[in-house]
C-alpha cells in the first residue's frame, strides 16, 4: 500500500504533465531518509516527521524542477527518460555519501505498533494505519482535482497548454505546484514506508519497476487507478508469498504483463 | 670530486638497500559498494590495523602494499575481472578479501591458474574451499554455525521451521540447522526460501506464524535485511506466539545490533564471533578498533575474519623471510594455528584448508545500556566444517 | 534526438575512417597486453551497444529491457556448457543467438504494439520475468550464486582462453567485426532508411504503406539476436554467469555508454563503452563515491546539452569549423 501513495505522486506528474521521471525513487528515498533522520537524529514526533519528509521533498523538487526539469518539458520521451536516469545515478551516490549504505533505523511511535483485532483476525497496526492514511490521500486528491478550480486550472493546462495560458492561467506556476505535490507525495509515501521498505541508496532503482507497474497498470492520469492497481497488487503479491511462495514476484510481472496487454492504457486510464 | 664520491656511496647505499627492500602486493578484492556495501571496510580496517600493530614483526626491509579493489556487490563477472587485473597487471603475491560467495567462487579459477595463494575472510559458503587448491579460508561456513544450532535446537525445543534467503550461505544454513535438528529428534515443519532481494517479509512470517512451531531459524545477510526480519517478526507477534527466533550470528551482527532496537533481546544465536567477548585478545582487538576508529566504532564478525587472514599472512611472510612461494604459502597456512585471535584458538584444517574455530551460544542482552551478543556458553570446541566432514563419511 | 544525417543517403562504401576503431583495437592488442581484460569488456560491450543502437537509435524504441536478450543469451550459453557439457564455443554462441532471437520475436510481436511508457513497462517486466526465474530456478542457473563450471572447449580445436585474455581479445573483436559488417549493410540499404522514417514519423510512414510493425519485430529481433550473442561471448570469456547479466544496473550502464558515445550513430555505440570503460577503470578505484555521481552527472549534462553525445559534440566542432 505504500506503493500507491509513492505511485500517485508519479501518476499525478507523469498524467497531468506527461513527463516521464523515472527518478521519482529519489523522491521518495529522500522523503524516507528525512523521516528517519527526523524521527531518529532530531527526535521529532511521528506526525511532524511526516511532514517534514513531505515538505522536505516538495522544496527539493521545486529546486529540481526549475533547474533542470523544466528545461526538457517540450524534449522527447528519450531525453526525460535518460535525464531522470541521470538523475537517479546521482541521487544514489549522494545518498550513500550522506548515509552510507545501511538504513537508517526508524523507530515507530508505541501507539502504532503491535496489532489490531479486525474482523477476527489479527493485523498489524502500522500497515492498517497506512491503508488508512493512502484512503485519506486519494480522497484528499480526488477532492482536490475535481472539485477546486486549481483542480479545474491543472486539468485544463495539460489538456491545452496554450489554451490554457491564453486564458490567463499561469501554466509555468501550475506545474511546478503540481511536481511539487506530486514529489511531495512520493516523499510522504517513502517516509511512511520507511519501516516496512528499507531506506538505502538503491531504493529508486530496486522499486522502479513497482512504481511504473502500479501507474501503468492503473492508467495514466486517474487517481482512482493506481490505488485500486496498488490494493490488487499488494494483495496478490501477498497472497502468492504466502500460498505459493516458490513463485515469488513471478507472478506479479506476469500479471502486468497480461493486463497491459488487454488493456494498454491501464485498467482506468485516459491517455497512454 | 669529494662530491661525486658522495654520489657513489650515496647511490650505492641505495642501490643495496633496495636490493633488500621487498614489497609484498596483497590484492585485497571486498565490496564498498552496492548491495550491503558497507562491509567492505570492516574487513580493510581490521587488516589495515593488523599491520600497523604489527609490521615491526616482519623481516626486515619487508614492506606490504595492500592493493584494494570494489567488486560493488555480489557481481561475480566483476570480481574475475579485478582478479585478473590485479594477478596480470598489478603481479600481487596473494589475493584476499571477498564478501561475497558467488565473488569468490569466479576468482577461484584465476587463483589456481596463476597460481597466486587466495585467502577468504569472509564468504561462507561450505563448497568454495574445494573450487581451488589455493584456497585458504579465514573466516566461517554456515554449517560450522548451523549444525551446532541445530543440535543445541533439538534438545530445547519439539518443532522448528526455517526462513532463509535464496542464495549458497542460505541453503547452507538451512541444511546445516535441518540435518542437526532431525538427528537431534526434532521435527521441522516447513523451510521457506527468501529472495535475496526482497521488500517485504510479512506474508513469510504469516506462514511461519500459522504452522506454530517452537522455534523459527533464520538465515539472511547480515546487515539491513536482518532488521527487517527482526521487525516482522516483532510486528507479526511471532514472539507474542511464543515461537522463538534463533540462528547463526549473522543475524544479530555486532554493528547492526544497535539498529535493532529492543526487538533483538533475547535472540539466540550461534557464532563464531562477538564483539562483546570477555576473552582477553577480544578485548584488546576492540580497544584497539576504538581507539583507531573512533569510540562508537565496533568490529564485527567481518573485521574478525580479515583480523586473523592477516596474521595468518603474516606468518607466511615470517616464515619464508619475505620470499614468498606460492606453494610453500600454502602449506604453512594448512599447517597454522593461532591461539590468540578474538575469538578463541583457532587452526586451519590441513585437509580441506578451511578454518576450525570454537562456536559459542549467545543470547542479545542489555550490556552497559547497548545491545551486545552475550556468550553464554561454549558450546563447541575445534568444530571442523560439518559439511565437509559429511561428505568424507560418504 | 534526430540522428546525423550520414545514415541512409551516406555512400555504403566503407570510408578510410571506419578502419579507424579496428586498426585501434589490433595496436591494444600488441602494445597494451596487460590490459586485455579490459579490452574484452570493452568489446563485448560495443556489442551490446551496437545492438541497443539499432533499437533505440535507429527505430526510435525506448527500452530499459534489453539485458533481457543479454542475459538470455549468457545463460544460455553457460547452462549448455555447464549443465548438459556442450563445450563447443560456436555450439554455445549459435544457442544464445537462436534462444535471444526466438524471446525477441515473441516479446516483439507482443510488446512493439504498444508505445512510450507501456512499452518501457512492459520490457522492464520480461526483465524482471527472466531476472526472477534465474533467481528461483537455482539448480538450472545457481540462483543467487551464480553458475560456476563453464567450459569452453580450446576455439577452433587449438586457442584456449588464457589468463590475460589474448585469445578472448581476438574471439570477441572476430564476432564484433562480423557484428559491425552486418548493421553496416543493413543501415545503408531501405531497410535501414524505413528505420530511420520509422523513427522520425511513424504516421507517414504507415501512410506510405510500409510494413512498419512487421519491420519493427525484425529490427528487434536483430538486435535481440546481437545482445544474445554479447552475453554469451561475456560468459565464455568469464567461465561464469551471475545474476547481474540481467539487472537493471546493467542496462542502465549500457544506456549511457550509448548516449555518452552517440545515440543513433554506428560508432555511437564504440565511442561510448571505450570512453565509460576506460574512465570506469580508473576513476572507479580512485574515487567509487564520486564515479556514481559524475556518471549521473554527466548523462544529465549530456542530454541537456549535448543530445549527440560525443559524436554529436564532434560534428559540431567540425560544423563550425567549414563555416569559418
Amino acid at each position: 500500500m505504500i506503493l500507491y501513495v509513492i505511485s500517485v505522486g508519479l501518476s499525478v506528474t507523469m498524467g497531468l504533465m506527461g513527463f516521464i521521471n523515472l527518478a521519482h525513487g529519489v523522491f521518495a528515498m529522500a522523503g524516507g531518509y528525512v523521516f528517519a533522520t527526523s524521527l531518529g537524529r532530531l527526535g521529532l514526533p511521528f506526525p511532524l516527521a511526516l511532514v517534514a519528509a513531505f515538505l522536505f521533498t516538495a522544496l527539493l523538487s521545486i529546486a529540481l524542477e526549475r533547474l533542470l526539469y523544466s528545461r526538457l518539458y517540450s524534449a522527447g520521451e528519450l531525453a526525460q527518460v535518460l535525464f531522470t536516469i541521470g538523475l537517479i545515478f546521482m541521487a544514489v551516490a549522494v545518498a550513500r555519501a550522506l548515509y552510507g549504505t545501511l538504513a537508517p533505523p526508524v523507530f515507530l511511535p508505541d501507539y502504532l505498533r503491535g496489532q489490531v483485532h479486525v474482523l477476527g483476525r489479527d493485523f498489524p497496526t502500522y500497515r492498517v494505519f497506512i491503508i488508512a492514511f493512502s484512503f485519506l490521500i486519494i480522497l484528499g486528491l480526488w477532492f482536490g482535482v475535481e472539485r477546486t478550480r486549481w483542480g479545474a486550472m491543472v486539468r485544463a493546462a495539460v489538456d491545452h497548454r496554450a489554451m490554457a495560458q491564453s486564458v490567463g492561467i499561469n501554466t509555468r506556476l501550475l506545474f511546478t505546484l503540481t511536481f511539487a505535490l506530486g514529489s511531495g507525495l512520493a516523499g510522504l509515501g517513502g517516509g511512511l514506508g520507511a519501516d516496512i521498505i528499507a531506506v538505502q541508496p538503491s531504493y529508486p532503482f530496486e522499486h522502479l519497476v513497482f512504481f511504473l507497474i502500479v501507474v501503468a497498470l492503473g492508467g495514466l492520469g486517474s487517481l482512482r487507478g493506481p490505488f485500486i492497481a496498488a490494493l490488487l497488487l499488494g494483495i496478490a503479491d501477498t497472497a502468492c508469498k504466502y500460498w505459493v511462495p516458490e513463485l515469488g514476484a513471478f507472478l506479479i510481472y506476469a500479471a502486468t504483463i497480461g493486463v497491459l496487454l488487454w488493456r494498454p492504457m491501464g485498467l482506468f486510464g485516459t491517455r497512454v | 670530486m669529494k662530491i661525486s664520491k658522495l654520489a657513489i656511496v650515496a647511490a650505492l647505499a641505495l642501490a643495496s638497500s633496495a636490493a633488500f627492500a621487498q614489497t609484498i602486493k596483497i590484492g585485497f578484492i571486498t565490496s564498498y559498494s552496492g548491495l550491503n556495501g558497507n562491509l567492505g571496510p570492516y574487513m580493510e580496517r581490521a587488516v589495515r590495523l593488523y599491520i600497523k600493530l604489527h609490521e615491526n614483526e616482519l623481516p626486515p626491509g619487508v614492506k606490504i602494499e595492500l592493493i584494494t579493489r570494489d567488486d560493488t556487490g555480489p557481481n561475480p563477472d566483476k570480481a574475475k575481472q579485478l582478479a585478473q587485473e590485479l594477478v596480470v597487471r598489478e603481479k600481487v603475491n596473494l589475493l584476499a578479501g571477498v564478501v561475497f560467495t558467488p565473488n569468490a567462487m569466479s576468482i577461484a579459477p584465476i587463483a589456481t591458474e596463476a597460481k597466486v595463494p587466495f585467502v577468504i575472510m569472509n564468504a561462507g559458503t561450505a563448497v568454495i574451499t574445494t573450487r581451488s587448491p589455493y584456497i585458504a579460508r579465514t573466516s566461517f561456513t554456515l554449517w560450522q554455525s548451523s549444525y551446532p544450532l541445530g543440535q543445541w535446537a533439538s534438545k530445547k525445543f519439539k518443532t522448528g521451521y526455517t526462513l532463509v534467503s535464496d542464495f549458497g550461505p542460505g541453503h547452507d544454513a538451512e541444511e546445516g540447522f535441518t540435518k542437526a535438528f532431525t538427528e537431534g529428534g526434532g521435527k521441522m515443519l516447513g523451510n521457506v526460501r527468501v529472495p535475496l532481494q526482497n521488500p517485504d517479509w510479512a506474508a513469510y512470517m504469516q506462514r511461519v506464524k500459522d504452522a506454530k512451531p517452537d522455534t523459527l531459524m533464520v538465515f539472511i545477510p547480515a546487515g539491513k535485511t536482518a532488521t527487517a526480519v527482526m521487525k516482522n517478526f516483532a510486528e507479526l507477534g511471532l514472539d507474542k506466539a511464543g515461537i522463538k527466533l534463533i540462528g547463526p550470528g549473522d543475524i544479530t551482527t555486532d554493528e547492526e545490533l544497535p539498529n535493532m532496537g529492543d526487538v533483538a533481546l533475547g535472540v539466540t544465536t550461534m557464532f563464531h564471533y562477538s564483539a562483546a567477548a570477555e576473552r582477553p585478545a577480544n578485548k584488546a582487538f576492540v580497544a584497539a578498533w576504538k581507539k583507531e576508529y573512533g569510540a562508537n566504532e565496533t568490529p564485527n564478525f567481518l573485521s574478525a575474519g580479515s583480523w586473523d587472514g592477516t596474521a595468518m599472512i603474516f606468518e607466511a611472510i615470517k616464515q619464508q623471510k619475505g620470499k614468498l612461494n606460492p606453494d610453500k604459502t600454502m602449506e604453512i597456512f594448512k599447517s597454522w594455528k593461532f591461539a590468540d585471535s578474538p575469538r578463541g584458538p583457532i587452526s586451519i584444517d590441513p585437509e580441506t584448508r578451511d578454518i576450525v574455530q570454537n562456536e559459542y551460544l549467545r543470547e542479545v542482552r542489555k550490556v552497559g545500556g547497548q545491545l551486545a551478543n552475550v556468550e553464554i556458553e561454549t558450546f563447541a570446541t575445534a568444530v571442523k566444517d560439518p559439511w565437509k566432514e559429511l561428505q568424507k563419511k560418504k | 534526438m534526430s540522428a546525423h544525417l550520414t545514415g541512409y543517403t551516406g555512400d555504403p562504401r566503407i570510408r578510410w575512417t571506419e578502419w579507424l576503431p579496428w586498426i585501434v583495437a589490433a595496436a591494444a592488442f600488441f602494445l597494451l597486453p596487460e590490459y586485455l581484460a579490459l579490452g574484452v569488456r570493452i568489446l563485448i560491450f560495443i556489442l551490446f551497444a551496437l545492438s541497443l543502437d539499432l533499437i533505440l537509435g535507429y527505430a526510435g524504441i525506448i527500452t530499459l529491457g534489453h539485458s533481457a536478450f543479454f542475459g538470455l543469451g549468457a545463460y544460455v550459453a553457460g547452462c549448455l556448457s555447464a549443465k548438459a557439457g556442450v563445450s563447443d564455443p560456436f555450439l554455445q554462441l549459435a544457442a544464445a543467438a537462436g534462444a535471444a532471437g526466438v524471446l525477441g520475436v515473441l516479446t516483439g510481436a507482443v510488446i512493439l504494439r504498444t508505445r512510450a511508457l507501456t512499452l518501457l513497462m512492459l520490457t522492464m517486466a520480461i526483465t524482471s520475468i527472466l531476472l526472477e526465474t534465474a533467481n528461483k530456478w537455482t539448480s538450472m542457473t545457481g540462483g543467487a550464486d551464480g553458475l560456476s563450471g563453464v567450459t569452453v572447449a580450446p576455439i577452433l580445436g587449438a586457442f584456449k582462453f588464457d589468463l590475460f585474455g589474448r585469445v578472448a581479445f581476438i574471439y570477441c573483436l572476430v564476432a564484433l567485426f562480423v557484428a559491425w559488417l552486418l548493421v553496416r549493410r543493413l543501415i545503408y540499404s531501405p531497410f535501414g532508411a524505413m528505420l530511420t522514417g520509422m523513427r522520425e514519423n511513424t504516421m507517414r510512414m504507415h501512410a506510405v504503406g510500409a510494413p512498419v510493425y512487421m519491420r519493427l519485430i525484425a529490427v528487434y529481433t536483430i538486435s535481440a539476436v546481437m545482445a544474445g550473442v554479447a552475453g554469451a561471448l561475456l560468459t565464455q570469456t568469464n567461465q561464469f554467469v551471475g545474476l547481474n547479466v540481467l539487472g537493471f544496473e546493467l542496462a542502465g550502464e549500457v544506456l549511457v555508454m550509448l548516449i555518452l558515445g552517440g545515440v543513433g550513430r554506428l560508432y555511437g555505440a564504440f565511442i561510448g563503452p571505450v570512453v565509460y570503460l576506460i574512465a570506469q577503470d580508473y576513476l572507479a578505484k580512485q574515487f567509487p563515491e564520486y564515479w556514481y555521481f559524475g556518471i549521473g552527472f554527466i548523462l544529465v549534462l549530456v542530454v541537456i546539452f549535448a543530445p549527440g553525445g560525443i559524436l554529436g559534440l564532434l560534428d559540431k566542432i567540425r560544423l563550425r569549423r567549414r563555416a569559418v
